[in-house]
């Protein structure tokens, strides 16, 4: 094949060579070329894996062709798939194309086939920003942002009328100055910060409730509004334990290293200052407890489903917005509950039950019964499905973390300042 | 064949439905085959409204975005390129980065606007010009690419500079040949001390030549100390790159460890009669045992990469993780795990590749991860293969501790609905088993029940499984053995029937009753099985002859008759050997005598070895190893060195250009004070300028600089170890290299450069009032000539300045101005410094080295008396109140030779004596580079024809056997600069005489046979002949 040809020829160890979106059915909806072009035919080898692996969760990240690699990711409904063809990280590839993804979703507020078609210039433009000749290139928002204004609504308008255009006038001077993720000449009339604490808990709880496994994953999100070059410094009660963390580019990690404050000068806008891990497992508390009893009948083709969910620790704050999720076996057919609280649904497609209870009220613990009927004829199932929690508790930081102070240093005025705090469930799984 | 591909993807594409743009109301009818629709296009971007242009050309990028055909467009597009709106400008920069590998000629009626481009003065669109004109693939081009690269690379501006270092591959890859050109340039950026061009150049140094090591010693400290504040990607392809640098530069640091492991293995195993050999040897390992030192530039890297270990990134910290997995001492290593561990929260794609390397690195190093090993426990929701490579790591993890909970954690596997993870548990029981030998009892039970399980692969599995288990001890599994036979009746996987017949086959004498009836219940449903299972069925029928032929001699041979007519030809030919073998006829030979021996020898039980194991030859994190087989393009992670290569190779010499300008070199106990205290001055400098490094660096700083103190001591001379501590501390750089000054004069604000103007004022004043007692240093005038130029004249003049200051400076010779013996200990040397002399631009700045050989100091240093030709002019420096016994000083002064090369004579005088010097130059000191393009150089020659051309044949000498050694013979000899020139026999240099700025253009053309011409042209005809003079007997030595 003499396109082949050409790219063997062509051996230049080039990093991404080209990147094409796929949708979930299968539609090659745009592709992007930085050096010569190579036939979409080479997406046959994803198409091919794709159908093999029947969930798009389960396509192997890597896929080798004869002349190439493809690694792609699997982000809102949509494939990224690159085309490498030489040694490469892949974790190099995998967390650009991520970059790429969360790009999109802070232009267009959400990364759809749709935004990214209805943009499709923008996405051009910001592809041809972010790399060059296959090797990132600006992958900071602050300063794509300079580069290539976002659209909005109104813009949209009036460039429709005027003819006018989404590149910025003025050239970006970020990428020039020695913080690369701040602009310079940042201006506002309400100066403020906020920060959430947000802690994630993941757990896998066994059959008689205890703790198989349990974990607090929390990250620090920032909203800063700042003039000017703030250099802001956080500090936290207590500091002891954070002992696994990973940083934003702007914090300093000797300050931290030395006295356990985070020091940096913010980007302009919302970021993600922080994430860290939190595994010593005395440390995490478990807010709920589940009481499931789910059976299948040998005979009968039916089943029995029992679950009551009530507050364990939950530090006397109130757990909201709880919804249990269980993925069925194949066989059961449908289900016929009954919910003291809340609203429960079952999908008879894709086997999901979903029971959203909503507030937990310790008084009157929310309950789940009824019976399953099965496929007749069809053995029961082996196994018991586990449970899948979510939850959300406002102004809670399970691990106890909390933020001292923020000083900022570097400018006059003062600033408006505001942390929040909110425990969600991360993977929460309960085996039955 | 350019055309091949989109002809392709159009068809391609055309099958597929095909969504409309929503918001874009006339993309309607675009992409049908309709081609005349283009044309409405080439008017819009025929007219003269940038509104409609910009119309057509977001429509042809969307075109361009699925894949559309739009080359035909190319002529109506490109003459769009020098459109004043930017956007509409970008989008033809997009399309024709697309097209012009298919257009070539058209591309071309484009390059002259991007060479006008790298001429602006703003630094922006010079990168944007060199990005574009790098990204268009015409090979015709590739001279413009390199010289506009060469350019680029000393521009003054770290953004074009690092833009520079992109281009490099790209036009590596258009025309390889260039190679040696552009590793110069690597090597010019390499010394870049900008963190926005070290992850670039580092990039373009892997793509074009990883293998020349040799590139980095120089710079390797100044990669490790910038290493935290290059950007994310920069990174990750520094420290793969200085992995591999360190396996060659380092020993290893576990390297007493293995040697330990040796030594006892040897005692043990040692007999009497080696005991002697022994005591020879002995020696030599204890020599070799030598305690382990680890280099500080080794402890460097690992301790500058180590807090990277938190970065937000996967791939730096994946890229840290393989760093200290290869590189670290074994009790260090650990650290890394935490970070890995973190990493598994992230997205599955991340999961995925980290959870391979961690597979990889858990079996070397166990007990790193043992105390994560919850964080690997499987969720339902995981997809397949994370929760197979999550189950490979478990099982890796596995030993005698923790075996009850890994095993209690493989029970709820084994009830999953998702049932190839279900199987890979059952072989993950089964690697366990035979790891730990104290487990193989409950493992081999919880397997037996297992089989009764509903699942049919899960028992297939099972079975698979549990036969290799019990070939470990079959003995005392004859019931097992026995469930399993009754199992035949049930199971259809034919792997699992496979496995049981050959369990009944080879232990046919521990179940003597059931074996004869199993063969007898395969016989008959043997034309129905498949094909492993048939031989398995030859196999068992074969092996009961053997050992029971009273009851199986006939079933036997009806299973041969069987397979004598089988369809597939294996199964008949093993029909046919194993007749022969175990049937007696009275032609059979001696083999089957053995026969017994043959087929029921004692088999060696199966190793069950995780897929993982030896990976960790392929460099963690890459591409190969996840792929478990080499890439392209992948390095090979060499083996440590048996002993270390020369540490000093890292030690940073003193340049010209940097001794050239530093004050008075005291004696080497004096060295480190002074370094200290000019550091310290830097660095306060700097926190001014950047209060975002300053944390960084100045911890950094004084650290390193003590450290690179050390390793450099044996190296003596007190100036090398001067400037190799402040090199190696980034955060005390100094100004005084010509590339810092100009990027942070370029950072400065308007605020500090008045402050900085002020001080130069005090200072000019002061100079005028004491001029006597003021020890002015050159570092001062060289920053104050920075901030006239900045002041005085545009953008273009400071890039020329610069790149003039950053001219290769290798070759200077000396000259001696007073002999250490006439002078009575005074040793006087000079040499052309080819610097700017930045006070008075036409003058030739001349460096003069004073040296004091006495006893005594020598005061007052200065000149006196200078006798000059008509129209000469002196600029002495400033007199030098002491010097020292034994100490050295450089200073520079200024002559004006008028583009003559009449000595310049003049006194030099000390407290005490007087004598006689002059300085006459050679005629190619008198001139500084001009840079031309190949354009430009013509025209100019055109313009000096005549009288001011002069031709010379020669013929090269023996040494200068290409291009290289010409352009090196003929830079040394004049101070000229490279012209490009598409032609390979041609070598161009341009240059302007100092005082007067005349023009001269050299050209060197070669011909077969080693023969050449010389062209000078230049108006001052003299200066011409003389040049001619040198040049020829430069070329022909």
């Amino acid at each position: 094949m003499p396109v082949l040809d050409i790219t063997l020829k062509d051996n230049a160890l080039i990093m991404i060579h080209s990147l094409f979106l796929i949708n979930n059915a299968g539609d090659l909806f745009l592709e992007k070329h930085w050096k010569s072009v190579i036939s979409r035919s080479v997406c046959d080898y994803f198409f091919e894996a794709r159908e093999k692996a029947v969930e798009p969760d389960n396509v192997p990240p890597v896929i080798r062709t004869p002349h190439h690699y493809l690694i792609n990711i699997y982000r809102e409904k949509i494939f990224f798939v690159s085309v490498i063809q030489t040694e490469v990280p892949p974790l190099f590839v995998i967390e650009f194309l991520h970059r790429v993804a969360e790009t999109f979703q802070d232009y267009f507020g959400e990364c759809s086939e749709s935004t990214i078609k209805d943009n499709v210039v923008i996405v051009y433009e910001l592809l041809e920003e972010m790399l060059d000749n296959g090797f990132p290139l600006a992958t900071e928002s602050n300063i794509l942002k300079e580069l290539i204004r976002p659209p909005t609504i109104l813009r949209s308008m009036v460039n429709t009328i005027t003819g006018s255009s989404n590149v910025g006038e003025t050239l970006p001077t970020g990428q020039l100055s020695t913080i690369p993720w701040r602009r310079a000449g940042v201006k506002y009339t309400n100066n403020e910060a906020y920060f959430d604490v947000v802690e994630e808990i993941d757990a896998i709880l066994d059959k008689s409730g205890t703790t198989v496994f349990a974990e607090i994953q929390g990250v620090i999100d920032a909203c800063v509004k700042l003039s000017g070059m703030p250099d802001l410094t956080l500090s936290f009660m207590n500091p002891r334990l954070l002992d696994d963390v990973s940083f934003h580019p702007c914090v300093r990690y000797k300050r931290w290293e030395s006295e356990r404050v985070i020091s940096f000068v913010p980007p302009d806008g919302n970021f993600q200052l922080m994430s860290y891990h939190i595994s010593a497992q005395n440390l995490v508390a478990i807010p709920v407890y589940v009481k499931q009893n789910i059976s299948f009948f040998e005979t009968g083709s039916s089943g029995r489903l029992d679950i009551t969910v009530g507050p364990k620790q939950t530090m006397g704050k109130t757990v909201e917005g709880l919804v249990v999720t269980v993925h069925m076996p194949k066989v059961v057919l449908s289900a016929n509950l009954n919910a003291t609280q809340g609203t429960y649904n079952y999908d008879p497609v894709t086997k999901i039950l979903v029971w959203d209870i909503g507030k937990l009220n310790p008084q009157k613990l929310p309950n789940l019964k009824g019976s399953l009927s099965l496929q007749s004829g069809a053995p029961k199932p082996e196994e018991n499905p586990s449970l899948n929690i979510d939850l959300k508790i406002q102004q809670l930081a399970i691990s106890g973390l909390k933020v001292n102070r923020l000083d900022m240093y570097g400018e006059k005025y003062k600033p408006f300042k505001g942390v929040k705090y909110v425990t969600k469930a991360g993977k929460f799984q309960v085996r039955t | 064949v350019s055309a091949a591909p989109s002809a392709f993807s159009d068809e391609k594409g055309g099958s597929a439905s095909e969504p409309e743009y929503g918001h874009d109301p006339a993309s309607g009818g675009i992409f049908s085959s309709d081609y005349k629709r283009h044309d409405d296009l080439k008017e819009m971007l025929d007219s003269n409204k940038d509104s409609l242009k910009l119309e057509a050309m977001k429509r042809i990028v969307a075109m361009i975005a699925r894949g559309k055909n739009a080359s035909d467009l190319f002529p109506a597009v490109v003459k769009n390129v020098a459109c004043k709106n930017i956007e509409v400008k970008k989008l033809v920069y997009v399309y024709l980065v697309r097209y012009a590998e298919e257009q070539q000629d058209l591309a071309l009626l484009s390059i002259s606007t991007f060479q006008r481009g790298l001429k602006d003065p703003n630094q922006l669109i010079r990168a944007s010009a060199l990005r574009v004109l790098s990204s268009i693939r015409v090979t015709i081009i590739v001279p413009i690419m390199m010289l506009a690269i060469k350019e680029a690379a000393s521009d003054m501006s770290p953004y074009v500079r690092k833009t520079a270092a992109h281009a490099i591959p790209k036009l590596h890859s258009l025309d390889p040949e260039q190679k040696d050109q552009l590793i110069e340039v690597i090597e010019k950026l390499l010394a870049d001390k900008t963190t926005l061009v070290a992850g670039s150049v580092v990039m373009a140094f892997e793509e074009v030549c990883p293998d020349r090591i040799d590139l980095i010693h120089k710079n390797y400290r100044k990669l490790c100390n910038l290493l935290i504040d290059v950007e994310e990607w920069g990174q990750v392809v520094i420290i793969n790159m200085l992995t591999r640098y360190a396996r060659t530069q380092f020993l290893n640091p576990n390297i007493n460890e293995s040697l330990l492991e040796e030594n006892s293995e040897k005692a043990f195993y040692a007999s009497d009669d080696e005991e002697e050999e022994d005591k020879k040897a002995e020696p030599a390992t204890l020599a070799k045992r030598k305690p382990y030192v680890m280099d500080p530039d080794h402890r460097l890297l690992l301790r500058n990469t180590k807090p990277l270990l938190q970065s937000r990134n996967a791939a730096v910290v994946m890229a840290v993780a393989q760093l200290y997995f290869h590189l670290a001492p074994k009790a260090e290593v650990g650290i890394i795990a935490k970070a890995l561990v973190r990493l598994m929260r992230s997205h599955s794609e991340v999961q995925y590749v980290v959870l391979q390397n961690v597979a990889t690195m858990s079996i070397k190093r166990r007990g790193m991860f043992e105390p994560y090993l919850k964080s690997f426990y499987i969720r339902s929701t995981d997809p397949t293969q994370i929760k197979v490579l999550k189950l490979e790591v478990l099982t890796n993890l596995a030993n005698e501790t923790n075996i009850s909970t890994i095993l209690r954690e493989f029970q709820t596997y084994i009830k999953s609905m998702d049932k190839d993870f279900v199987a890979a548990s059952i072989q993950a029981i089964g690697r366990c088993a035979t790891n730990i030998g104290e487990v193989r009892d409950t493992c081999l039970n919880g397997l037996v029940q297992l089989l009764s399980n509903r699942d049919e692969l899960v028992v297939a599995e099972s079975v698979v499984v549990i036969k290799k288990l019990l070939q470990m001890q079959p003995e005392q599994h004859s019931d097992i053995i026995k469930h399993m036979a009754k199992l035949i009746d049930n199971i259809q996987v034919p792997m699992a029937r496979a496995s049981i017949l050959w369990l009944i086959g080879e232990y046919c004498e521990h179940v003597p009753k059931i074996a004869p009836d199993v063969l007898r219940k395969m016989a008959k449903s043997f034309t129905n099985e498949e094909d492993i299972v048939k031989l398995q069925i030859i196999n068992l029928a074969a092996k009961l002859y053997l050992t029971n032929s009273k009851q199986s001699k006939l079933l036997t041979q009806y299973v041969l008759n069987l397979a004598k007519y089988d369809q597939n030809y294996d199964i008949r030919d093993r029909a046919r050997f194993i007749r022969q073998l175990i049937v007696p006829t009275d032609k059979s030979g001696a083999l089957s005598k053995y026969a017994k021996k043959l087929f029921l020898a004692l088999k060696p039980a199966p190793v069950l070895e995780s897929p993982f194991k030896d990976r960790d030859h392929f460099q963690l994190g890459s591409l190969s190893h996840l792929l478990n087989a080499k890439a392209a393009g992948y390095q090979e992670l060499p083996n440590w060195p048996e002993s270390a290569p020369d540490p000093s190779v890292r030690n940073v010499e003193v340049k010209d250009s940097v001794c050239a300008e530093r004050t008075v070199l005291t004696g080497p106990e004096e060295v480190p004070t002074r370094v200290k205290c000019s550091s310290r001055k830097d660095r306060k400098e700097k926190k001014v300028e950047k209060p975002f490094y300053s944390d960084s660096e100045g911890e950094s700083g004084p650290t390193e600089s003590a450290d690179s103190g050390n390793c450099e001591s044996d190296s003596g001379s007190g100036s090398a170890s001067a400037s190799g501590s402040d090199e190696s501390g980034s955060g005390s750089e100094s100004e005084e290299s010509g590339e810092e000054t100009e990027s942070d004069e370029e950072e400065e604000d308007e605020e500090e450069e008045k402050k900085k103007r002020k001080k130069l004022d005090k200072t000019k004043a002061k100079k005028q009032a004491e001029e006597s007692a003021e020890r002015c240093t050159i570092h001062t005038i060289h920053q104050i000539s920075c901030i006239i130029n900045f002041d005085q004249f545009d953008m273009n003049k400071i890039t020329s300045v610069f790149s003039q200051t950053l001219a290769p400076s290798g070759s200077i010779k000396m000259y001696e101005l007073l002999h250490r013996i006439k002078g009575e200990g005074l040793a006087v040397e000079y040499c052309f410094s080819r610097q700017p002399f930045s006070p008075e631009p036409n003058m030739v700045a001349v460096q003069i080295q004073f040296t004091n050989n006495t006893n005594s100091e020598t005061k007052n240093l200065h000149i006196e008396d200078p006798r000059l030709q008509s129209g000469m002019r002196i600029r002495e420096f400033a007199e030098i109140d002491v010097l020292a016994a034994g100490e050295s000083v450089t200073v520079v002064m200024g002559i004006d030779f008028c583009d003559s090369t009449q000595a310049a004579n003049f006194q030099l005088c000390t407290h005490t004596r007087k004598f006689f010097v002059s300085i006459q130059p050679p005629v190619g000191e008198l001139m500084t580079p001009a840079f031309l393009t190949e354009n430009d150089f013509k025209k100019e020659q055109g313009k000096l024809m005549g009288m001011n051309e002069i031709l010379e044949k020669l013929t090269l000498g023996e040494k200068c056997v290409n291009e290289h050694v010409i352009v090196e013979r003929v830079t040394a000899t004049a101070n000229l600069s490279r012209v490009p020139c598409g032609s390979d026999k041609e070598c161009r240099f341009a240059g302007k005489t100092v005082s007067s700025g005349c023009l001269v253009l050299v050209t060197v053309t070669t011909k077969e046979g080693g023969g050449a011409q010389l062209t000078v042209n230049c108006e001052k005809m003299l200066i011409g002949t003389m040049l001619v003079k040198d040049i020829l007997q430069a070329l022909s030595q």
